[in-house]
């Protein structure tokens, strides 16, 4: 079944893609790779994963007033994730995805939900995210029924 | 929510100031839905943190503004640049790099900004004054503004600092407004040892738990020495602001927005109140290392931020009351801006620090400049934010410890350090 969330689109945009989900905050700068997408900051609990078409869903970024252009960078080269899922809005994040967007014309949009509906979303649901703020969530488990049956 | 604009805002909007201009205002406008903001307000000064890390996309931003014929409307200092502007060769910088960077640093000086390369420039050219509203990028230099200088600016990031310089605007709201700079949480340090307050340690050690305990709020300090310095509030803030997004912090009897704790509360109670402990400390201490006591050390690295006069006196007294050599294996690198190092040149320091074996390197810094060689597998260091970005961006063990402990760390070729201060009575 499909439950639908009410955000605020703080970069509006569509995506779609399996959640990534962390309970920790992440600075980009130090923490993302954008040669590869891959999570680095090595006191993370993601640390080794790859966030590149997924959307990542996590508290909220921290830490260097870098982390714009890591995500400018990562969008340019391809390793973003699909979209960006946080519970507080994050300036220096939402200001990657707006630069590129005047820049390149192509941008992640990043909506911040509620702590309670934040907390709804658990790794590998299927979340498709309208340029309004809504985010559709499919859970983990029926989309795995669902390509069983396929 | 739309947002108020003046009607030369509107006519930047409307190109009539350019095509940089246009876009500058643009992006601004977007940042203020962002912020919630109903209205624009002027800065008076910017630091640009766009400057300091290659990639393509950020030159390519930088290159497009100036171009466009984008020239900053107030005055405005730059953060490092990712090279050592006269050495890079000598610092093995790749070619192809350095060709790359170099166009960075044109771009930025092209459109008038000010060449201080520095990520210290509250140490430099043109400190911001009390109560100055200021768009400063460079997560450091954000807290030293606001909580040391009492400066106002938000978390300004990368490529929003040369859209406000250009267009000397910025969204009205977060930290340009009094209101919003009232203390949140309150932690009392008097269980710690006078001892401990007054090492330069503590600093970025206290910073580092700061910004792990309250990644995002006000912190209000009570019981700092009145006598901390400079270089102990940067350490600070510098590290605060790597392990959390601290932007602001207040000192009572010791940052000029708390000379009293109610001052620094703005007459309200703190949402929470947390005395310090120094296991706190000692847990925060061993949280910022990854290299074990004894571990063989390739590098040391200090000025993070960059290192001012005062710390390369405290360098050349810890390297001349050990007395031993630079230990073969290890190199000691201090990072600084032009402006300190004209000062080291003018003095009797400048001679112990290079017989030594002291490599300076200027304007730039070891996370943004290629200048550690890929066999540099363990470093050490006496700043919080290098402790906490090196193993992920550099790819190496770090080691945390005072300035001291890094002279005879790098005298003795491993990990050595004096742990008298963090051990439980």
């Amino acid at each position: 079944m499909e439950r639908t969330l009410i955000g605020r689109p703080v970069v509006a945009g569509s995506a779609e893609g399996m959640a990534l989900v962390s309970g920790q905050p992440l600075s980009f700068w130090g923490g993302l790779s954008p040669h590869t997408g891959e999570i680095i900051d090595r006191r993370h609990e993601r640390s080794g994963d790859v966030v590149t078409g997924k959307v990542f869903v996590f508290p909220q970024g921290k830490g260097s007033s870098t982390a714009s252009a890591v995500l400018m960078e990562s969008i340019k080269a391809g390793t973003a994730p699909a979209g960006i899922i946080n519970r507080g809005v994050d300036p220096i994040l939402a200001l990657g995805a707006i630069v590129a967007d005047e820049m390149y014309h192509k941008t992640v949009p990043v909506v911040v939900l509620s702590q309670e509906d934040f907390d709804l979303i658990q790794e590998g649901d299927h979340l498709v995210i309208e340029p309004d703020g809504r985010v559709r969530i499919t859970k983990q488990d029926e989309v795995q029924s669902t390509s069983i049956s396929d | 929510m739309s947002v108020e604009l003046s009607e030369r805002d509107k006519q930047m909007l409307d190109s009539q100031y350019g095509q940089a201009a246009r876009m500058a205002m643009s992006i601004l406008v977007r940042m203020a839905e962002v912020y919630d903001a109903t209205e624009m307000m002027d800065v008076s000064q910017a630091h640009i943190d766009g400057c300091s890390m290659l990639t393509d996309s950020g030159l390519e931003f930088a290159e497009t503004l100036a171009v466009l014929g984008g020239r900053v409307s107030v005055p405005t200092t730059l953060n490092v640049v990712p090279l050592d502007l006269q050495n890079w060769r000598e610092l093995g910088v790749p070619e192809e790099f350095a060709g790359k960077a170099l166009r960075l640093a044109k771009a930025y000086t092209d459109m008038g900004c000010i060449p201080t390369w520095t990520c210290a420039p509250y140490q430099g050219y043109l400190a911001p004054r009390f109560g100055q509203q200021i768009a400063w990028g460079e997560s450091n230099a954000i807290a030293y503004a606001n909580s040391a200088l009492g400066a106002r600016t938000n978390r300004y990031g990368d490529y929003i600092d040369i859209c406000a310089a250009i267009a000397g605007r910025v969204p009205r709201s977060g930290l340009h407004v009094k209101e919003n700079r009232k203390g949140q949480l309150l932690l009392r340090l008097a269980d710690i040892e006078p001892a401990v307050l007054v090492d330069d340690a503590f600093y970025p050690v206290f910073g580092h738990f700061l910004g792990k305990l309250a990644p995002d709020k006000i912190p209000v300090i009570g019981g700092m020495p009145a006598e901390v310095t400079s270089d102990q509030l940067k350490a600070l803030g510098a590290a605060a602001a790597s392990s959390g997004a601290v932007a602001l912090f207040h000192a009572v009897g010791v940052t000029p927005e708390a000379h009293t704790l109610e001052g620094a509360f703005q007459g309200d109670d703190p949402e929470q109140v947390v005395d310090v402990h120094l296991s706190d400390l000692m847990a925060a201490r061993s949280d910022m290392s990854t290299a074990e006591e004894g571990t063989g050390l390739d590098a040391v690295v200090l000025g993070c931020p960059h290192f001012s006069y005062a710390e390369f006196a405290q360098l050349a007294e810890a390297i001349q009351s050990n007395g031993r050599l630079l230990h073969p294996d290890v190199r000691l690198i201090v990072l600084t801006s032009q402006a300190s190092y004209a000062l080291l040149q003018r003095s009797d320091l400048m001679a112990p620090i290079v017989d030594f074996g002291v490599e300076i390197v200027l304007d730039t810094c070891v996370f943004l400049s290629p200048i550690l060689s890929s066999d540099v597998r363990v470093i050490m260091t006496n700043s919080g934010k290098c402790a906490y970005y090196a193993p992920g961006e550099l790819d190496v063990q770090v080691a945390f410890g005072s300035l001291r402990d890094c002279v005879r760390s790098a005298m003795e070729g491993v990990v050595c350090r004096e742990e008298a201060l963090w051990k439980e009575p």
